[in-house]
């Protein structure tokens, strides 16, 4: 269990001139369920983005597995398999029908077999409590419901790790439950994961570490109690009042 | 009245000597149409996933020439074919071959130079269409797919031309209905459409009128009955409004009725199923719960 799966070193983004990533240090070790926290600005996006390399990083290291993932000749597809990503928007592909969200990655980047991927596919809707909705576009799905085939759609590539960029952001209030509790449902079952979130008490509920950023960098990192309950840094209890004395 | 009938009669006159050679004419227009806006198609395609692969600063230089020169090519093809008369480009590669072999080489049927012209004519339009299309589906999905691992040609072909042929399919029609009239303008290289029959009609007959008159209702049917066919593909494309829940007692029983053989003999399958038994220890808690049919599947077999 002491598995290191990613290892994140002096890693620094700029856009332009506005540095909004500076000198990251990072280790996610398997079953690590880390929460990301911060306000809107301060990079944690972008931190996801560069894990997956959505975006380049303009310096520094991520290794994963201990290979460094800017490498020359690094197989950037098959990574991406492995770490999966759940955006805040869904970002589910409108032309396909939700199983066909679920298997289109298994066949045509796995190359799985029809049968296979279908099954895999219905393994994780039903896990999602998406099952009866197979048939459905997702423009005739819900908010939530979308974000919870968005997360099947990940697990049936069978990750070793899931990025979630705000899950429940852009979801209604009635909707955040349904889409927590899948979520809790993967902790339970020791998925790697690392959570951008600003769904504090989730955070801190179910997360074994806690990171808060601030400006483009780690502000104060640690156990949820010691980020949530006892937190060192000025900063953190500014950010965190916010959020606790509503 | 009296000019009604009269334009009547001679309208089955003309159509009783020149009747096929107004069909054929026909003929050939449609097929030339729909066979060059579909060849166009393909070419505004093939543009439009090339002028969107993604380059970035980092890319080494070599990609980015090639990236880059690829662009300018395809500009210039654009303005190029947008922003001059079909009925010159017509004449301009038509002539063009004999001229640089000094008549070794030519087009050896006038259908194949006609074909050469509309197809890349239409393809300078679809190219722009194409690229418009793109851009208007919203980079998520493009993210989406890429963050299960699928490279750039994958996503093009499975996620966003899609749909992005989809936004563009009333554009399609325009230009499937502007090569049924504008192909017209072939005759200048000698290619027999429907409009080359009213020539070789008139010439004879000096009934220019009935004749325009059966031109008019041949275009006019031709790039109506397009238009409701055009119709009918894009309702098609759109699917239905409405799906269907689906029971878990029948997810079960499609998941063992299937007859397709799986591709790799099975193999694959039985790798999944013992991966998941050594993973059913890890999960034992929640397969009770949530993963009922796929339980029952294993048992039966
Ligand atoms: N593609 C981009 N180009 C330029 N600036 C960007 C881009 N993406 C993000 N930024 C900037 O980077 C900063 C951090 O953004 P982000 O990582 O999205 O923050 P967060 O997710 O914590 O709200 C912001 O100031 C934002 O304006
Ligand atoms: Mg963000």
């Amino acid at each position: 269990m002491d598995e290191t799966i990613l290892q994140i070193s002096h890693l620094s983004k700029l856009f332009g001139k506005n540095v909004v990533l500076r000198d990251i240090d990072f280790t996610v070790k398997k079953g690590d369920v880390t929460s990301i926290i911060g306000s809107s600005g301060s990079g944690k996006s972008t931190l996801l983005r560069c894990i997956n390399l959505l975006e380049q990083p303009t310096s520094g290291h991520i290794l994963y597995h201990g290979k460094d993932i800017s490498s020359k000749g690094f197989n950037i597809p098959a990574y991406r398999a492995k770490v999966g990503m759940v955006f805040q928007s869904f970002n589910l592909f409108s032309n396909h029908t939700v199983l066909d969200n679920c298997m289109i990655g298994q066949r045509k980047v796995l190359k799985k077999d029809r049968i296979t991927a279908e099954k895999t596919a219905k393994y994780y809707l039903e896990k999602v409590g998406m099952l009866p909705y197979i048939n459905a576009k997702p423009r005739q799905i819900s908010g939530g419901q979308k974000q919870r085939v968005a997360i099947a759609r990940a697990l049936a590539m069978e990750p070793e790790i899931l990025l979630f960029d705000e899950p429940t952001s852009a979801l209604d209030p009635q909707m955040v439950g349904e889409v927590l509790d899948v979520m809790k449902t993967l902790v339970k079952e020791g998925l790697t994961m690392i959570v951008v979130t600003h769904e504090m008490a989730f955070a801190r509920d179910v997360s074994s570490r806690a990171v808060f950023m601030k400006d483009g960098i780690i502000c104060e990192e640690g156990t949820p109690e010691q980020i949530f309950v006892n937190p060192s840094k000025q900063d953190t209890k500014e950010f965190l009042s916010r959020f606790f004395d509503r | 009245m009296n000019k009604m009938a009269q334009l009547g009669s001679d309208i089955v006159k003309l159509w009783g000597d020149y009747g096929n050679a107004y069909l054929s004419g026909i003929w050939s227009t449609i097929s030339l149409a729909v066979i060059c806006t579909a060849v166009g198609c393909i070419i505004g395609l093939l543009c439009g996933i090339l002028q969107t692969i993604p380059c970035a600063k980092t890319d080494n230089i070599i990609k980015r020439f090639f990236l880059g020169l690829l662009r300018v090519i395809i500009r210039i093809y654009v303005e190029v074919f947008r922003g001059t008369p079909m009925i010159l480009q017509a004449v301009f590669i038509y002539f063009a071959l004999p001229y640089f072999s000094d008549n070794t080489l030519r087009f050896d049927s006038v259908w194949l130079a006609a074909f050469t012209v509309v197809s890349i004519n239409t393809g300078a339009y679809m190219a722009e269409s194409v690229r418009g299309g793109i851009l208007s589906i919203d980079v998520g999905q493009t993210e989406g797919a890429k963050a299960i691992g699928m490279t750039h040609f994958k996503t093009m072909l499975y996620v966003i031309l899609p749909q992005a042929l989809r936004n563009i399919m009333p554009q399609i029609g325009n230009n499937l209905i502007i090569n049924i009239k504008d192909t017209s303008v072939l005759f200048i290289i000698g290619y027999t459409e429907f409009f080359a029959v009213h020539k070789a009609a008139v010439g004879a007959t000096f009934k220019y009128f009935p004749s325009a008159t059966i031109e008019m209702a041949g275009y006019l049917i031709l790039t109506i009955v397009c238009s409701v066919i055009l119709r009918y593909i894009e309702r098609r494309m759109d699917g239905t409004d409405s799906y269907s829940l689906v029971q878990a007692d029948q997810l079960t029983l499609a998941a063992g009725t299937y007859t397709y053989p799986a591709k790799t003999g099975g193999r694959d399958y039985e790798a999944i199923k013992n991966a998941e038994q050594l993973e059913a220890g890890k999960r034992a808690g929640i397969r009770d719960v949530g993963n009922l049919n796929l339980d029952k599947n294993e048992r039966g077999r």
